[in-house]
């Protein structure tokens, strides 16, 4: 049944908003859709993801975030800070071991659920405009009944964001040992600190670190912590974009040095 | 200065109706229910509309200008242009009754729906003591004008009419984030949010923080957080232990 249900006022019109309000919808889908397409590219890829002194313009350690921690046989020497685990039974590229994780954190994160409803599922395409399904059931059905399971992502993002800052930490190092600077570690630096801002952010995190409480006078230190989570999560959209566009650009910078598209500009 | 705007208001019934062309006088300052009053003095007395403080705190003059739901009371005529039709409909998500009038019933039966306040066993009203510390996220939603704007917004009825049984809506999740966030509240409602009043369907789209006159936070303050606490008891086995383990109560 629409909007236009027996009983209400007969308009014909699914929306009679005069605004832009395809606009949003569709400069959030073109953005989504383009990660979409280039992470899918760069996880299959399976090459230029690290870059140590073999590397023509590699002036230090430098990992991309799609691939990290690389966890198959075939990875890169150097590459894998955890180990090999998985061994070589694992044939595809490395990083699909690891991305259904973030990207899981991403997909069941409560702003992306707005931005992938309205743009791509049109459920519906902006407020007030009619969306086109005859039936709607929510979140109460699988698969989108995954979307509750949020806090386990969120949990495991945590461990990433972690492996991720390492990474960073490790750039700073430098191949021949001592302290360095390249422009290949700042990025690095930023993508770990964007990603922690989204995940802190988050409304999963501001739930456990105080939000299911109903008595914050009995727990002080918790109610501190969630006051200053929640003053982040009012700006986990901006974090969310930020993020995502951030690992992307990060991956490509680190694939940019690797395949000796540019050299790594060491400030010291 | 005045000048005269181009007016399009819904007109007619449960049966039939459409929108009219009007052509009325607009002065600097007014909002859009001065304009609809000044074609009830003119025009089209017979034109009914529900209004009642004119200062967007009692609710009643809920409407959609242009296709957005608003209060028309707060709705400046200078966000308009002055070459710019201005249409003005009745909520499109409820039975209307006669022009701009709509039947908000539903709201009320789904209040009702709401089990009330519970207090501790032995505690009378008068003798609740609590610190503001933890009853402040209540009271952001007892700011609530029942406008019924953001039940009007959601697409979860507005465009499924079929779903009204099962959906309580924004307004009465709000509610229960009310109660069961208060610290004096012993029901526990987390269970009865997903399985009684249709919290699942909520795809958190937002529409309803947005259309919100009174700017409460409907999605990220209390329809989230009930959705965590729903995870809690339904969604998370690792937590439950945990609780469990530690014997935890808060």
């Amino acid at each position: 049944m629409s909007v236009n249900a027996p009983g209400r006022a007969k308009i014909d019109a699914k929306t009679l908003r005069t605004d832009a309000w395809w606009l949003q919808p569709a400069i959030t889908a073109a953005v989504l859709l383009s990660f979409i397409v280039y992470a899918t590219w760069r996880a299959f890829e399976d090459k230029f993801y690290f870059v140590n002194e073999l590397n023509p313009g590699g002036k230090v350690d430098l990992i991309s975030p799609f691939y990290s921690p690389c966890l198959a046989s075939h990875c890169v020497s150097g590459s894998s800070m955890l180990g090999q685990p998985i061994g070589s039974w694992w044939t595809l590229s490395p990083a699909l071991l690891i991305l259904v994780f973030p990207l899981g954190f991403r997909f069941t994160c409560y702003y992306y659920r707005k931005a992938y409803f309205r743009s791509f599922w049109l459920s519906p395409p902006a407020c007030a405009v009619a969306e086109p399904h005859t039936k709607y059931t929510g979140e109460t059905r699988f698969p989108l009944l995954v979307n509750n399971l949020h806090r386990y992502f969120f949990y495991i993002g945590l461990v990433f964001n972690a492996l991720l800052t390492i990474d960073a930490f490790i750039a700073f190092r430098g191949v021949q040992g001592g302290f360095h600077m390249s422009v290949g570690t700042v990025v690095l630096l930023l993508n770990a600190t964007f990603l922690w801002l989204y995940s802190l952010s988050c409304h999963s995190c501001r739930h456990a670190m105080g939000g299911r409480l109903n008595h914050f006078s009995k727990h002080p230190v918790r109610y501190r912590m969630w006051t200053w989570i929640s003053r982040l999560n009012t700006h986990h959209p901006k974090f969310a974009w930020i993020s995502l566009i951030g690992v992307a650009l990060a991956d490509y910078y680190v694939r940019c040095i690797s395949a000796g598209t540019f050299t790594d500009i060491l400030f010291f | 200065m005045g000048y005269t705007s181009k007016f399009r208001v819904w007109r007619g019934d449960d049966t039939d109706g459409g929108l009219v062309d009007f052509e009325v006088e607009v002065n600097e300052g007014e909002v859009v229910l001065d304009i609809v009053h000044r074609l009830q003095a003119t025009e089209a007395p017979d034109l009914a509309v529900r209004w009642n403080c004119k200062a967007g705190k009692c609710g009643s003059c809920s409407a959609e200008v242009n296709g957005r739901p608003r209060l028309m009371c707060m709705t400046r005529m200078s966000t308009f242009s002055q070459d710019e039709v201005v249409t003005v409909t009745p909520l499109r998500a409820f039975p209307v009754i006669k022009d701009l009038v709509t039947d908000v019933s539903f709201n009320y039966q789904k209040a009702r729906e709401i089990p009330s306040f519970a207090p501790p066993v032995g505690v009378e009203p008068g003798d609740y003591r609590m610190q503001q510390v933890d009853v402040q996220r209540s009271q952001e939603f007892r700011k609530c004008i029942e406008c019924f704007l953001c039940q009007n917004t959601c697409h979860v009825i507005r465009d499924h009419e079929e779903n009204k049984e099962a959906f309580a809506g924004p307004r009465y999740f709000i509610r229960l984030a009310e109660l069961d966030m208060h610290p004096l509240d012993v029901k526990d409602r987390r269970r009865g949010a997903q399985e009684e009043h249709g919290l699942g369907m909520c795809n958190i789209t937002k529409c309803c923080t947005d259309v919100c006159p009174e700017h409460i936070h409907i999605t990220d303050n209390a329809i989230i957080p009930m959705k965590e606490r729903v995870a809690d008891v339904k969604y998370d086995p690792l937590k439950r232990i945990l609780l469990k383990i530690t014997s935890r109560d808060d």
